[in-house]
């Protein structure tokens, strides 16, 4: 019985990572790409994990170990990579309507020169 | 006190992980995991971890399993808006970064505010400048900091504020 | 039963890594294929552990363990590298 609550759940983990996999190809710049990927790649592998843990009681504790892993991590490494794309939003054609990210830095960067002081302010394009 | 609060909390992790790791338990392994998971929290290798800035009145506790449930809905409503974004054939999208700010100010709750964002629906942390949180939102609803803040921050916000300030 | 649909389950799972890859493939910037190697590494972690179970070999559990820490440290070595602070 666990058997086959395991596999329909491995089975539901599974759609996600399909579903991040057509987000991927689908996605106009690597913002929504990220968007699509971090979030169903997350809620798959909970889910495919744990179906695994479930049909193999043995397997259960590294599983859950792997899953608070994975959910501790992921977004970590999205946000390295958001912060990544965002030095490039220009090359990749990443349209984004209000960028308070990028006004920041620019008020950052004039305040640098007119401070005179000769630090640049990091990050700016 | 808080260093040792720190470093009791992050052996009691590592324990834990130690058990997970072992499956079938026996009395040997969790004593020997216990000793080693002691030892090592309490050597002077590592800088103090963050897990002090988590409080342990039963409040606090109450709060934190609250916040798991909060999350674990969170994390499943942004899937289906995954789905249904990435699926619907004119892909409603409309993304922008907009700023929010957070009054948490311990590193621990900072961190676990900016996870949860990312995991939240349509939204990721691109960027945390001091208490500025700049947010990468794949549908754009509101551009002033105040009403972005409460859209995305204030539901995990209240919770945090209890567990870490 | 159970054994089929997992069987169905890893097979949908591989059809998710083989369309990561071809965004891993077709690019067309870095960024976009370090986003595909991302989650490439996620749902090949998954599949190591499926293999333990079809397998029946407990130590690739540990072994999915292991590659999903060094694919994490991968992915933010690659980002930090992008962005120019490596």
């Amino acid at each position: 019985m666990m058997a086959i609550i395991g596999a329909f759940t491995s089975l539901v983990g599974a759609l996600f990572f399909l579903l991040s996999g057509i987000g991927l190809i689908r996605m106009p710049d690597a913002f929504n790409r990220m968007q699509a990927g971090t979030k169903a790649t997350t809620l798959g592998s909970i889910l495919f994990l744990i179906g695994i843990g479930l049909q193999e009681p043995d397997y259960l504790g590294r599983t859950i170990i792997l899953v608070v892993f994975i959910v501790l991590t992921n977004p970590v490494s999205s946000n390295a990579l958001a912060r990544a794309a965002h030095g490039y939003r220009k090359h990749i054609g990443a349209k984004m309507v209000p960028d308070a990210l990028a006004e920041a830095n620019e008020k950052t960067a004039d305040a640098a020169a007119k401070d005179g002081s000769g630090k640049e302010a990091a990050h700016v394009d | 006190m808080r260093t040792l609060k720190a470093k009791m909390l992050a052996s009691l992790a590592l324990w834990v992980a130690w058990m997970l790791l072992t499956a079938p338990w026996s009395n040997q392994e969790a004593i020997a995991g216990a000793v080693v998971a002691l030892l090592v929290a309490f050597l002077p290798l590592f800088p103090a971890s963050p897990l002090g800035d988590l409080r342990l009145t039963p409040k606090a506790i109450a709060y934190g399993f609250a916040y798991v449930f909060v999350f674990i809905k969170a994390l499943v409503l942004s899937n289906f808006d995954v789905a249904f974004r990435v699926l619907h054939p004119k892909l409603p999208i409309d993304p922008g970064i907009v700023r929010v700010t957070t009054k948490l100010k311990t590193p621990l709750g900072r961190l676990l505010l900016a996870n949860s964002i990312t995991l939240t629906p349509g939204t990721i942390t691109v960027e945390m400048r001091g208490e500025d949180i700049y947010v990468h939102w794949i549908k754009v609803a509101a551009t002033d900091p105040e009403s972005a803040t409460a859209a995305i921050v204030g539901n995990f916000e209240k919770y945090l504020e209890v567990i870490c300030g | 039963m159970a054994e089929t649909v997992f069987s169905i389950a890893t097979a949908i799972a591989v059809l998710g890594l083989v369309l990561s890859g071809y965004r891993f493939l077709k690019g067309p910037w870095a960024i976009d294929r370090t986003v595909a190697l991302d989650v490439m590494t996620i749902i090949t972690t998954s599949l190591i552990v499926a293999f333990a179970l079809f397998s029946g070999r407990r130590i690739y559990v540990d072994v999915g363990l292991v590659y999903g820490l060094v694919g994490f440290v991968g992915v933010v070595a690659l980002a930090r590298y992008l962005e120019g602070g490596l």
